[in-house]
């Protein structure tokens, strides 16, 4: 079992799910970018149907982000909040999630839902390198990046471990949820045209 | 243990969230598919 935090207590436990919640909502929203490009100069339409898919997903686990972040500023901080540079372009990158839902959805034509969708997508890519920068830009309440692609972590490896286990665990669960909505999102497409189809061809029905 | 309360709710939603999208998308794929084969012509062929 991880041990308590010499500091923190056992506070810190609550790192195991919103660090991992924390990457995944970037990481899905680059996902969502990236969809975004294909949809834009490909226009494929399973990228379209991915990138509606995933913003749902996102705002979920940013929402969830969100609320561990405060569940565990309370009592280290002594605050649910703070307008620091990390939490709030995280709020930022919560509403941009819910522009996309909000702007796929918004029209008649599925196909200028998903335009109007992806330009917003691609237009909130600039927020990523601000939360990811934030704690280094800015003098900020939010700690600094433990892990760092570029050098050791400075994290005890028995608290290292089980954050990097639970970070596989959720990304595997997010891909999975993800993977399922998008399938489930070409059937309803299918189901559609063939009900269209038919309507078309037996109009007095 | 301190700080429980905070932990445990903190654990509660990050099982419960993932949860029920896994359960929501399930349900979802489940009701698409049963949908699909009562009209998709290409299910009824023999």
């Amino acid at each position: 079992m991880s041990p308590a935090d010499y500091q923190q207590g056992d506070a810190v436990r609550i790192m195991y799910v919103h660090v991992p919640s924390a990457w995944l909502a970037t990481a899905g929203y680059s996902g969502l970018a990236l969809c975004s490009v294909a949809s834009l100069i490909w226009r494929h339409p399973l990228a379209d149907l991915a990138a509606a898919e995933i913003g749902p997903v996102g705002a979920g686990f940013t929402a969830l982000c969100l609320a561990t972040g405060s569940l565990w500023g309370k009592p280290m901080w002594g605050a649910w909040w703070v307008w620091d540079a990390r939490l709030t372009s995280v709020l930022v990158l919560f509403f941009l999630y819910i522009g996309h839902i909000a702007l796929v959805r918004a029209f008649d034509d599925p196909t200028r839902g998903y335009r109007a969708g992806a330009i917003l997508a691609l237009v909130g890519v600039v927020n990523l390198p601000v939360i990811k920068f934030s704690v280094d830009w800015w003098n900020t309440l939010h700690q600094p990046a433990s892990i760092k692609l570029t050098g050791s972590a400075t994290m005890a490896p028995e608290m290292l471990w089980p954050l990097l286990i639970c970070a596989i665990g959720y990304t595997l669960a997010f891909a999975t949820i993800v993977t399922m909505r998008t399938r489930a999102a070409v059937m309803e497409r299918r189901i559609r045209g063939l009900l269209m189809a038919r309507a078309a061809s037996d109009p007095g029905a | 243990m301190t700080h429980l309360a905070f932990v445990a709710v903190a654990y509660v939603l990050g099982i419960g969230i993932p949860i029920a999208y896994a359960l929501a998308a399930w349900q979802r794929v489940g009701a698409a598919r049963r949908k699909l084969a009562a009209i998709d012509p290409r299910g009824q062929r023999p």
